[in-house]
């Protein structure tokens, strides 16, 4: 089972825990020990910060990373049973705590298996040797007859004579350390990893005990709500805040700009913050999403060259046929079910917070800052979280609530309503893509001049084998600001949506000029043999046949490499007499390396391209300059039960990579998917995301 | 208006005092305790409040709590029966019907009221009548497998 640090009271951490070194008793002893060895900008070297070995043999495995519904609640458990040589059973994990778990940059980018894994793993190796030495101390017998497994050491001659885990380490910091650090095992020899071990999570989410952060309740808890303002960039000219008094129980709490209500019922708060006027200063609207892509290509802002090879004009003069295109996508919501939540409890000058985040660390020093104590005193601990895909690296609910807290004297839990979460959301960006590439008259590309606006360089790089490119990424996709009216962020897979839908539509577009099977005129255009194996893989499952494009059929192909994750995915799709898309079928096959749940990554490509049929059939946020447009699921439509196509993951062999992820490599390519497959059925091109029926009736004309 | 409203909660007898025109979520969650039943939306579009009232599955965020005086009241903490779970519960566990899970009460939920209309779906009729129960982690295929193993090891009865 697994304990789950939302779930604990204090009290219940001094039984989890026993007597080790976390005996504690009040919010003040938290926040006064000493941090272990390590914290900071980076993993700790001491094993100790990873994992702890109860009297009972319990393991308990720490880490910064947080359970979103990716399934990391088992990954990481595997990878810690594995190099440590004990049951998966017996390991139990606390995410996220700022207080109790090691320092992490946050959990996104597919980044948890393939940066915090080694650095885990390498943990519990150090660990498991350490422990035969003690045990060969303990046993009088020298350590290298000595073996571990399944929390034990034993005589390997002897198995009789042997020392369980817990009476060695006892619950206590383990104080020997390695000179040379033990190798972490070969992949070939995994026994926990590579299993679709069940996720500890599950049974507590079918019950309704799992929590989320709005399930949290604190003595004296209030419920809040901050005042916001009709558009992004409107200035607070007035505000009369005089009819909340009709509300029992309602406070009012200001400062500055910031206006809020605190009520002990949160259905109660809304009510009341509802009847606050305001009058506001609206800057011109003349942003909108009709023209924002006009606006992203003439906004200045610093080229930066991502890769460059060959030359260009080379590669023109040896071009025999040449291609412009522009590809443009929108802005895209995160809309997690579970809207932005956070309860803040400030005493003093120190704060517990319990947030629905993907970024604990870093949480802590935006709540410290708003309401002016140190980033030490702040600790933060993760519930499970209801979906994050990029939007809950903020924590502006946190911050609104640290503040409410601060000013009412009570623990304050702040819920989005799903209008808040779409206001305030850090949208995927919208961006440009352009492209200029030419053919040889073999039909090899000749050159590739690749230039991104505002979405970030993520997977802009050429996968294929050209002799000249160039890649130039302009601006940022994060934070806002340039031609945004509002704040943009990480979305699963940032920049790469944009990106890969360019490119892989590009080279489709090149394919059927070439007279060429899109699958064909890729491997004559990749050397990348590791990508050609991805893609045969697809295409024994999918049952590809050779036919240049359009065949009618409405398949397509897409190839990619996401941070290290190959993806080669095939669809098949029909269009009706609505130039309205109905994806039939998915093939994905993904080589993410050695697999260490495998049915945890086929739940993860399942998502991504369920997830995916959204940002590329329907989801496109309109918005008037800083108002936002869409604020519910009734004009902002996500994927929904039949819009399901068959979904066949196909999990690539790989057992020589390192390990890497695999949240989402899948569904970047979605986009240029869809695209190449609405081509192939009607012969029709569209360039923009999302693919509606305009759209495509518009390129059928 | 503040009142009186009594009705069977998960088998037990409950009476709160409170504004009958209230949603039935927040006095679940709030005032009896039951977090199980989440907020989405508010707006009836997303289906994460879904408890069953009379057999009835209902979207609570938009309930008043008036409407359910002398009425059954199931929420998921009171799916399992003395600690042993339904078999949706089971089918949604072993068929990976879950991510983050915040979606799960409501599916599990909604198609336990499908069930009982009419315990031998069509994958057609799972669909159908899951279709505006929203998941942005996209376990539909997985939900839909898991309600048909469900009806299926319910023989058509209540297991
Ligand atoms: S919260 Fe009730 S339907 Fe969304
Ligand atoms: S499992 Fe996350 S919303 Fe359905």
């Amino acid at each position: 089972m697994t304990e789950h640090a939302g779930f604990l009271t204090r009290r219940e951490f001094v039984k989890i825990l026993g007597p080790g070194l976390y005996i504690l008793v009040s919010a003040q002893d938290f926040l006064s020990g000493q941090a272990p060895k390590g914290f900071g900008r980076g993993y700790p070297e001491d094993f100790n910060a990873y994992l702890r070995i109860a009297e009972d043999g319990r393991v308990t495995c720490y880490s910064g990373k947080v359970e979103l519904g990716q399934g990391i609640t088992a990954s990481l458990a595997q990878m810690l049973a594995e190099e440590l040589e004990v049951p998966y059973e017996s390991v139990s994990m606390v995410l996220g705590d700022t207080k109790l778990c090691p320092w992490d940059p946050g959990t996104n980018g597919s980044r948890s298996i393939k940066y915090f894994g080694p650095a885990l793993r390498a943990a519990a190796a150090e660990a498991r040797e350490v422990l035969i030495q003690l045990a060969s101390e303990h046993l009088r017998v020298p350590a290298e007859r000595l073996i571990a497994e399944n929390g034990f050491v034993f005589q390997r001659d002897n198995p009789g004579n042997k020392v369980d885990y817990g009476s060695l380490a006892k619950g206590k910091t383990i104080e020997r350390h390695l000179e040379t650090k033990p190798p972490l095992k070969a992949a070939s020899a995994f026994q926990v990893c590579g299993k679709s071990l069940p996720r500890a999570d599950f049974q507590d989410k079918v019950t309704g005990k799992a929590q989320f952060a709005g399930d949290i309740r604190l003595p004296e808890m209030l419920y809040g709500k901050v005042f916001r303002p009709p558009a992004h960039g409107a200035k607070l000219k007035r505000v009369d805040v005089s009819a909340v008094k009709r509300i029992k129980g309602a406070r009012v709490l200001q400062e500055k700009d910031f206006v809020g209500v605190v009520h002990p019922l949160p259905d109660v708060a809304e009510k009341a913050i509802a009847l606050i006027k305001a009058d506001y200063e609206l800057p011109e609207a003349t942003i909108n999403d009709g023209n924002i892509h006009e606006y992203i290509i003439k906004t200045p802002a610093r080229d930066s060259v991502v890769e460059e090879k060959g030359d260009l004009k080379e590669g023109r003069s040896r071009a025999v046929v040449t291609f412009e295109e522009t590809y443009r996508t929108p802005y895209v919501a995160h809309a997690p079910t579970e809207t932005h939540t956070a309860v803040v409890h400030v005493e003093g000058d120190t704060a517990t917070a319990w947030i629905g985040t993907q970024r604990p660390f870093g949480a802590d020093a935006e709540i410290a800052r708003a309401i002016g104590i140190s980033d030490d005193r702040v600790r933060v601990i993760t519930p499970f979280v209801g979906g994050g895909f990029g939007g809950k690296s903020q924590v502006g609910q946190a911050v609104q609530a640290a503040r409410l807290s601060k000013l009412s004297g009570h623990p304050v839990q702040v819920t989005w309503s799903r209008e808040e979460e779409f206001f305030y959301d850090t949208f995927q960006p919208a961006a440009v893509v352009r492209i200029s590439s030419g053919l040889d008259k073999s039909n090899r590309i000749a050159f590739w001049d690749y230039h991104v606006f505002f979405a970030g360089d993520r997977s802009s790089q050429n996968i294929y084998d050209v002799p000249n490119v160039r890649t130039t990424s302009r601006g940022s996709g994060f934070g806002g600001g340039g031609p945004h009216p509002f704040p943009t962020g990480a979305w699963r897979g940032p920049g790469s949506n944009t990106n890969i839908f360019s490119r892989e539509s590009h080279i489709d577009i090149m394919a059927a000029k070439a007279e060429m099977d899109p699958l064909e005129f890729r491997c004559l255009n990749l050397a990348d043999q590791r990508m050609l194996r991805v893609i045969d893989a697809a295409a024994a499952r999918f049952g590809w046949k050779p036919a240049k494009g359009p065949s009618g059929q409405g398949r397509a192909m897409v190839c990619l490499d996401y941070l290290g994750t190959y993806v080669a995915a095939m669809a098949g799709i029909r269009v009706d007499k609505d130039s309205r898309i109905k994806v039939e079928r998915v093939v994905c096959a993904v080589d993410m390396g050695p697999v260490i749940n495998p049915e945890g990554a086929r739940l993860q490509i399942e998502g991504s391209v369920i997830m995916g049929l959204g940002y590329c059939l329907t989801e496109e946020m309109h918005f008037r300059g800083g108002a936002v447009q869409d604020i519910d699921f009734g004009s902002y439509s996500i994927p929904r039960f039949s819009w399901v196509p068959e979904i066949e993951p196909v999990l690539v062999e790989n057992l020589e990579s390192a390990p890497s992820g695999c949240g989402e490599p899948p569904i970047v390519g979605m986009g240029a998917l869809l695209a190449n497959a609405l081509f192939d059925a009607t012969g029709a091109r569209v360039t923009q995301l999302p693919l509606t029926p305009a759209r495509i009736r518009q390129a059928k004309a | 208006m503040e009142q009186k409203i009594q009705f069977t909660l998960n088998d037990r007898p409950v009476t709160v005092t409170t504004d009958g025109e209230r949603a039935l979520l927040w006095v679940l969650r709030t005032d009896l305790g039951l977090t199980g039943a989440k907020y989405g939306c508010g707006q009836s579009q997303c289906g994460t409040c879904t408890v069953i009232v009379n057999n009835e599955a209902i979207r609570s965020c938009n309930y008043p709590v008036k409407n359910v005086a002398g009425k059954r009241v199931l929420t998921i903490e009171g799916l399992a029966l003395n600690g042993r779970l339904h078999p949706l519960q089971k089918a949604f566990m072993e068929h990976g019907a879950v991510q983050c899970g915040f979606c799960t009460p409501g599916m599990i939920l909604n198609s336990y009221s499908l069930l009982l209309k009419n315990p031998t779906p069509s994958r057609e009729q799972v669909v159908k009548s899951m279709e505006y129960n929203l998941c942005r982690c996209g376990s539909y295929s997985r939900v839909e497998r898991a309600v048909l193993a469900a009806a299926a090891e319910m023989k058509g009865g209540e297991a």
